[in-house]
């Protein structure tokens, strides 16, 4: 009997640990895209963003053999492509939706070209260091709490022993949340996003408001992708982001435009991807067809149910008001 | 996107797209500079590998031909003012209808002629991709869903399906890669060199096939539609001036159907060009990123057919080039041409509007000045 207590304990533990640990990126972006678009700027960016910052994390790293330049610049890179998407879309009012493709397809392209001339390994990155890797937190508690029965091995393999960023990225989450609804720079940022006329009339930049709001996207989409190689996989690999940018973005929808409902959606993503990984080949019941389980059909669980919230089936998002439309101050 | 009223009409069609393509071309040269190689050559290279034997020649047109209806399928949708970013989904459906067709055949009727496949295979092609648009044009007209983020999810649903199916329901038993069965021989769509052949010309074999002459129609199918048919007439109307348009009792909703459709069976006939045309059977990822760069397509072709020809042709050649470049010049990777695909959306598209400031003043200080000449 404790044998299968500890058993499932073990089993619900890992399954827990997986899950924080794929949902990390997912909600750095969905915190991103949250303060892009409540400011009005829809962001088919973060891919990119995220893309050309793994990149630049991971030949910085394993260049140096250290974590920080290879954060300084990754959030650096991030930064700037948010500054070029506000050149582009706060200050000419050009089209957002073609500049997060724009941005999206060139860091594709970019990273291969530049991977494969500075390292000659067809595009991926040399393993960064141990020294630059993100180590573990709590290892020693994750340890002790091992021998408790079943609440030991979930807490500890579940909740502890991850690398910094993951807990970084849970605070972020709550100060993303305070930014935005407890503050004044938040209350300027939603309402520029949903009536930025007002915001204009009232005497606050709308232009100002939507570069920082886009400042401080380009930061974490730099750290989600940092995450990416210094936390997830040793070293950059063509094309790693995998559509989690786009991901982010579902989940954000998912989560009605609210720090916390994306947090919510991006576990439930993640928890949805580590489902999918360990049932790989599992057997489905015979009364069902048999064969093996779907794992397609959970892997596009994220999509379809996206999809269906944005129809109105399941509650509804609303998006705000102003995304999308550039704002053009009348002179 | 939309036409710049304080530009005469040739700067707007015609320089701005030029002077853009420069841009994304130059920006493209210093990194091909950075990474230690010589521009010049490099494009000089290019174009001789696109256009210098009869194969290169043969190889471009064939990417042309699905450039084109990637660039159509972006092209329509967005003349009803909607942004249809679901092109990669919906040609991956297209060789799912082709193939689909195929496999069936093969499976209960096989031996029918080509002349009845091949027909009912490209119907198949149009038949699924249009359907997959369909779905997030409903729930645009419907449910008011917006379009890009659901045809976006739809690409990713639309992998999934492939992946599942080609998995789990039409993998060729007793081999390891993830395909289906090989059709019948029937089952195909000639290629160009066996017409040729036929007519007494010798060419060599390429994958460039009869998909390329459905691409012509597709080109003259698209500028009909638009611009001399009333359905166009009511489209276009509804796309660029909604409010208006459903005052004079056009539908929007039958117009986003309409858009959607017709994009999305553009889009399914890349299907015919790879699965039928080329590999001949059921292939994950035969799309490869041409959805995407129908955006680019559209976007330097001012979203016209005609504009739509000229700059597939153009990423038909860069591809073409690139691969054969990628080839001989040791440290030159074909992504060099997403990267170029990349600056072209940021500058003719994302960016286009910088330009027009100036270009405008510009403008005036000329015609001004003229005026003045003739004025004194």
């Amino acid at each position: 009997m404790m044998e299968l207590l500890h058993e499932i304990g073990v089993q619900a533990g890992t399954l827990i640990g997986s899950t924080l640990r794929g949902a990390t990126p997912l909600i750095l972006c969905a915190l991103a895209g949250c303060l892009a678009e409540r400011s009005g700027v829809v962001d088919l960016g973060l891919e990119g963003k995220m893309l050309l910052s793994a990149f630049a994390a991971a030949s910085v790293g394993a260049a140096t053999g250290s974590w920080v330049p290879a954060l300084a610049v990754a959030l650096a890179l991030g930064v700037s492509m948010s500054l070029v998407q506000g050149w582009g879309c706060v200050t000419h009012q050009g089209d957002q939706v073609v500049m997060g493709m724009a941005l999206t397809m060139t860091a594709a392209g970019l990273t291969v070209v530049l991977g494969g001339a500075w390292f000659g390994l067809g595009g991926q990155t040399p393993q960064v260091g141990d020294g630059a890797r993100l180590t573990g937190w709590f290892t020693d508690a994750a340890q002790s709490v091992q021998a408790l029965p079943v609440l030991g091995p979930m807490l500890g393999l579940g909740l502890m022993g991850h690398n910094g960023l993951v807990y970084w990225t849970l605070l972020c989450v709550l100060l993303v949340w305070v930014l935005l609804f407890h503050t004044r720079f938040g209350l300027r940022l939603r309402a520029v996003g949903e009536n930025p006329l007002m915001v204009d009339a009232a005497g606050v930049s709308v232009r100002g408001l939507r570069h920082q709001a886009l400042a401080l996207n380009g930061m974490l989409a730099g750290l989600a992708g940092t995450y990416l190689v210094l936390a997830l996989n040793a070293n950059f690999i063509p094309h790693m982001t995998a559509g989690r940018g786009y991901m982010a973005l579902a989940a954000l929808i998912f989560g009605k435009w609210n720090p916390l409902g994306a947090l919510a959606a991006c576990l439930l993503f993640g928890f949805l991807d580590a489902l999918a990984i360990r049932l790989q080949g599992a057997p489905w019941p015979e009364m069902l067809g048999g064969g093996t389980v779907p794992v397609q059909a959970i892997q596009a669980l994220p999509y379809l149910l996206t999809v269906v919230l944005l129809a109105g089936f399941i509650g509804r998002a609303r998006a705000p008001a102003a995304l999308g439309v550039p704002y053009l101050k009348e002179r | 996107m939309s036409t710049n009223a304080s530009l005469p009409r040739w700067m707007d069609l015609l320089l701005l797209p030029l002077m853009n393509l420069a841009l994304a071309m130059a920006v493209a040269s210093a990194v091909v500079w950075a990474i230690g190689l010589e521009p010049g050559p490099v494009i000089g290279l290019l174009f001789k590998g696109a256009w210098g034997s009869a194969s290169g020649i043969s190889y471009t047109l064939y990417y042309t031909t699905t450039f084109v209806f990637t660039g159509l399928a972006v092209a329509v949708a967005f003349h009803a003012g909607l942004f249809n970013i679901g092109g990669e989904g919906q040609a991956a459906m297209g060789g799912l209808g082709t193939g689909l067709v195929a496999l069936a055949a093969l499976q209960w009727m096989p031996g029918l002629p080509a002349t009845i496949l091949v027909p009912a295979m490209v119907l198949g092609a149009m038949l699924f991709g249009a359907a997959w648009a369909a779905v997030p044009g409903a729930l645009q007209a419907w449910r008011g869903s917006h379009v890009v983020i659901t045809t976006i999810m739809f690409n990713f649903l639309a992998a999934a399906l492939m992946g599942y199916l080609l998995v789990e329901v039409l993998k060729e038993p007793g081999t390891m890669d993830l395909q289906s069965r090989a059709f019948e021989p029937a089952a195909r769509m000639p290629g160009v060199h066996e017409c040729l052949l036929a007519l007494g010309v010798d060419w060599p074999a390429t994958p460039l096939n009869l998909t390329a002459v459905l691409a012509v129609l597709a080109i003259a199918a698209a500028w009909w539609l638009l611009w001399k048919s009333r359905s166009g007439y009511d489209l276009r109307a509804s796309g660029h001036a909604p409010a208006a348009a459903q005052y004079a009792g056009i539908d929007p909703r039958r117009q986003v159907m309409l858009a959607m459709l017709v994009s999305g069976a553009f889009a399914g006939l890349v299907g015919v060009n790879e699965i039928a045309g080329v590999h001949q059977r059921l292939l994950p990822d035969f799309v490869a990123g041409a959805g995407f760069a129908g955006i680019a397509v559209s976007l330097i072709g001012r979203n016209h057919p005609l504009g739509i020809a000229l700059a597939s042709l153009l990423f038909g050649t860069l591809y073409q080039g690139g691969a054969e470049l990628a080839f001989e010049v040791p440290g030159f990777s074909r992504d060099m041409v997403f990267t170029l695909q990349g600056l072209i959306v940021l500058f003719a598209g994302a960016l286009s509007t910088v330009l027009v400031g100036p270009l405008a003043r510009l403008h005036r200080r000329w015609s001004s000045g003229a005026a003045q000449g003739v004025w004194p």
